[in-house]
């Protein structure tokens, strides 16, 4: 069965589609992931022009994160002065993300930079999560007592001005790193359509320091507004939101991360983490093939000037 | 004063039809003139239609929206493949498709085919601007060979069946990838190898019902488009939420 999608200007089998959404669902809700790091790369390996795969993937990542956020507002697990802080950074970088995005299409470019910012980050994140899994792995069989670590070491990061209490996270440092780590994960976001969630948990955690306990939620809160300006800005700059294409895909991918997250239960967490490691390189792996093997054409074309 | 002005016009009239007596009469219709573009779209054919008055060869030809290209090529970077040089073109068909009773070549001479741009090779297309001959002469092949591997553009002509020298008809293919935008359909009827007659219909190929809805309101409001997509998602994933705790 066969959908035409009005902005991705192509037909998509919707089982296909379905498939996918459910899968990358059971996926984030194994992993509690926003999995848009996954389905923007999964959407352009079937075809889907990459600036229409990111404008959609940053729709649909605004409502996977909402009811994530939600779950997360209910037990009390986010810090919401920080997740401003974050989002004040992370709208400036997303808005600097989509002026970039918008310059790079128009010379051409686009589909190589979104292309390379997969290889990059899928490469570090799916490597340092493999790694990780493997050493707790290994720690589990010695059955050696895991050392002990202080909340956080003091390094010259916390000697910057403007400090600021935050009070859900215990933490009394400056207002730039948050910021500018929400600017760094704001440009990705507009970039390559994912919430970056996968870069913005390991920044709170190793960076700031925050308590675990408090960093899924804070970065679900404040992807909501990033992902949600990325949204507006890629619509008016460049047309390339597909709502029937972002609606198939929340439907498909709510049910999933349902299975996913009973699945979830059911396996360690090294495990999953290493698991989920191999499939995050995987997806890197064919990214980076796709750059380096000779292309079937050699030339492509675009319209230009006007729609 | 009056037989003065209809002696000239028929002058002009005769001026203009150097070949009075090889003119025929053709006559076409299309068994529609708008292609709509709906949800279930995974494109469709058209029927022409027609007769012609004499022995010959019929050729039909369907172009469409006429837009300026930027042709890019990938070249090898440290290892990579990244589109280098760029050449634009202007006024190049979205869409070229051709169909004839005969093999082409069978039908005209290459010098006359050439002239009335039949088949996707003869297309002329010119590049925007001063630019490298040899370099536009590659990338015009580029183009072409790339919109024919896209079903954009007719390699082998379609078929024209031709019923006792006199009606004819043809399956005009619209591929599903087919772009947006007024064609026309030229038909041409060939005697001893010379266009003796040609008529033009114009069809058109729009988005319909949803679809056109969803990408006209992208196109022409879109900070509400943006908006919309904002809310629906912050519907969604609350529902879903929802749906999620009762679960």
């Amino acid at each position: 069965m066969d959908l035409y999608f009005p902005i991705a200007e192509m037909s998509i089998n919707v089982l296909l589609l379905l498939a996918l959404g459910g899968g990358v669902g059971i996926l984030s809700g194994m992993f509690g992931v926003g999995g848009g790091f996954l389905m923007t790369p999964l959407l352009i390996f079937i075809g889907v022009p990459p600036a229409v795969a990111v404008g959609t993937e940053a729709n649909q990542v605004v409502a996977a994160s909402v009811s994530g956020a939600l779950a997360h507002w209910r037990r009390g697990n986010v810090d919401f002065k920080m997740g401003f802080i974050l989002l004040i950074g992370g709208f400036f970088g997303s808005t600097f993300g989509v002026w970039i995005f918008t310059k790079l299409r128009a010379l051409g470019y686009i589909d190589i930079v979104i292309s390379l910012c997969f290889v990059t980050f899928l490469g570090i994140v799916g490597g340092l999560m493999v790694a990780e899994g493997a050493r707790s792995w290994l720690r589990s069989r010695s059955s050696k007592p895991v050392s002990t670590k202080k909340l956080h070491q003091h390094t010259w990061l916390h000697g910057l001005p403007f400090k600021m209490r935050f009070r859900r996270s215990k933490l009394y440092i400056s207002a730039l790193l948050p910021l500018s780590i929400g600017v760094f994960v704001g440009i990705l976001s507009a970039i390559m359509g994912v919430g970056g969630g996968f870069i913005m948990v390991p920044a709170m955690i190793y960076l700031l320091g925050m308590p675990t306990s408090v960093v899924v939620g804070t970065s679900l809160f404040q992807i909501i507004f990033v992902t949600a300006n990325v949204t507006f800005l890629q619509s008016v700059n460049n047309q390339t939101v597909d709502v029937l294409l972002a609606l198939v895909l929340v439907i498909s991918s709510v049910i999933g991360a349902q299975f996913g997250t009973a699945f979830g239960s059911k396996l360690k967490s090294e495990q999953l983490r290493a698991l989920l490691g191999i499939l995050v390189l995987a997806v890197g792996c064919k990214v980076g093939f796709d750059l380096i093997v000779t292309p079937a054409h050699l030339f492509s074309f675009a319209v230009t000037g006007g729609h | 004063m009056k037989i003065v002005k209809r002696l000239l016009s028929l002058g002009l009239l005769l001026a203009f039809v150097p070949t009075p007596a090889l003119a025929s009469s053709l006559v076409v219709d299309l068994s529609s003139n708008q292609i709509e573009i709906t949800t279930n779209f995974t494109g469709t054919n058209l029927l022409l239609f027609g007769a012609i008055d004499r022995k010959g060869d019929v050729v039909v030809v369907v172009r469409g929206p006429l837009r300026p290209e930027v042709v890019r090529r990938k070249e090898r970077v440290a290892g990579i493949w990244i589109n280098r040089v760029a050449v634009t073109f202007e006024a190049v068909p979205g869409y070229n498709f051709v169909a004839s009773s005969r093999p082409l070549d069978q039908i005209a001479s290459e010098e006359t085919l050439r002239r009335l741009q039949i088949g996707s090779e003869r297309l002329h297309l010119q590049p925007v601007g001063p630019a490298n001959k040899a370099l536009a002469s590659t990338f015009r092949k580029g183009l072409i060979d790339l919109k024919k591997r896209k079903a954009l553009y007719s390699g082998k002509p379609g078929k024209v069946l031709i019923r006792s020298e006199k009606l004819f008809r043809a399956d005009l293919k619209f591929p599903s990838n087919v772009p947006t935008g007024s064609y026309t359909a030229e038909i041409y009827h060939f005697s001893d190898g010379k266009a003796v007659s040609v008529s033009r219909t114009k069809l058109s190929v729009q988005k319909a019902g949803v679809e056109a809805a969803i990408y006209n309101y992208a196109h022409d409001h879109s900070a509400i488009y943006g908006i919309v997509a904002i809310l629906i998602a912050l519907f969604a994933g609350w529902l879903g939420g929802v749906v999620f705790r009762k679960a």
